[in-house]
């Protein structure tokens, strides 16, 4: 067995055991922290399969970005925990079905038989002049520029919806309306400078004779 | 050496448990939201792993473009999520029948 395979599995168990954690612990802060763990062995995996941008940028972008706002939503909404898991055993049975006759299917169709290393051969490893990041580029913006730049727009549009869904108007805030500072008019409207008589000094009440009285002469 | 079925039987692995995950956190949204990255997780694993046998590059594009519609659909989910805790004070599914279904 060579290292990349021992990798292989070392990587594979961390994965497995961090996702059966995600949906099964109580606690989603916890479950959260696990799938970092998920994200983090499977951006190696990718490594192992000679695709470094992809894993670097899994990195980059789902620990940095979206698990981080998962965090965020999850210590903001101060959920009851206690009562989302009471029926956590009832649904338990069925979802262990669903899920070995899933497993069993999968594994008849992509088990070693059909997908193994007599039909699908190992790739040659990659020299090391190889640079991913370039090849993807080359690709990315030649042939599929098109759908590249409608990810740009759905971006936009994911930025745009977020941002009204959670917007809210209070009627307490004081802000300043600029669309109506535009409409002032000379005459009553503008600022009014008015004569404030000054308040009269305040005379600290009980003025010791130790200190304070060399300040005020 | 690593085969593709190893791959391959990983993703499977990672797809069943999302699976279960979803039937074992019924009340639960922002798990339901986990269950279904790791459901992506698992597709994208596929992908590169095939991008990577058959020597075509287009497997990782598609992970990419999976990479972008999968953090936009966070972005937007979680923001429901927000705006349904602030108007409710819950986000049990199976309190969120207003609709009948």
């Amino acid at each position: 067995m060579g290292f990349e395979k021992f990798l292989f599995y070392v990587l594979a168990a961390t994965l497995i055991a961090a996702a059966g954690m995600v949906v099964t612990r109580r606690n989603p802060v916890h479950a959260v922290l696990f799938l970092v763990v998920a994200f983090f062995s499977s951006a190696m995996l990718w490594m192992l399969l000679e695709a470094e941008f992809l894993a670097i940028s899994l990195v980059l972008v789902y620990v940095g970005a979206v698990l981080v706002l998962f965090l965020f939503v999850i210590m903001m909404l101060d959920v009851d925990i206690a009562t989302l898991k009471a029926q956590f055993i009832r649904h338990l049975p069925l979802a262990l079905v669903v899920g070995v006759i899933m497993l069993v299917e999968i594994f008849l169709v992509v088990g070693p038989g059909n997908f193994g290393g007599e039909s699908f051969p190992n790739p040659a490893p990659q020299g090391p002049d190889y640079n991913n990041t370039r090849e993807l580029g080359l690709l990315l913006y030649s042939s599929y520029l098109y759908p590249f730049e409608i990810a740009a727009v759905i971006l936009l549009v994911a930025i745009v919806a977020a941002i009204r869904l959670t917007l809210r108007h209070r009627p307490d805030t004081k802000y300043l309306d600029p669309s109506k500072q535009v409409y002032v008019r000379k005459g009553p409207d503008r600022v009014q400078l008015i004569r404030v008589p000054p308040e009269p000094r305040r005379v600290p009440p009980t003025a010791t004779p130790t200190s304070g009285v060399e300040d005020e002469a | 050496m690593i085969e593709l079925s190893d791959y391959l039987m990983l993703g499977g692995v990672l797809f069943a448990i999302s699976v279960a995950g979803i039937f074992i956190n019924r009340k639960n949204l922002i798990v339901l939201l986990m269950c279904i990255e790791l459901m992506l997780l698992a597709v994208n694993t596929n992908f590169i792993a095939y991008s990577h046998f058959l020597g075509d590059m287009s497997g990782q594009i598609f992970v990419f473009f999976i990479l972008t519609v999968a953090a936009a659909e966070a972005a937007i989910g979680l923001a429901i999520l927000v705006v349904l805790f602030r108007n409710r004070r819950t986000i049990d599914v199976e309190d969120l029948d207003a609709l009948k279904g």
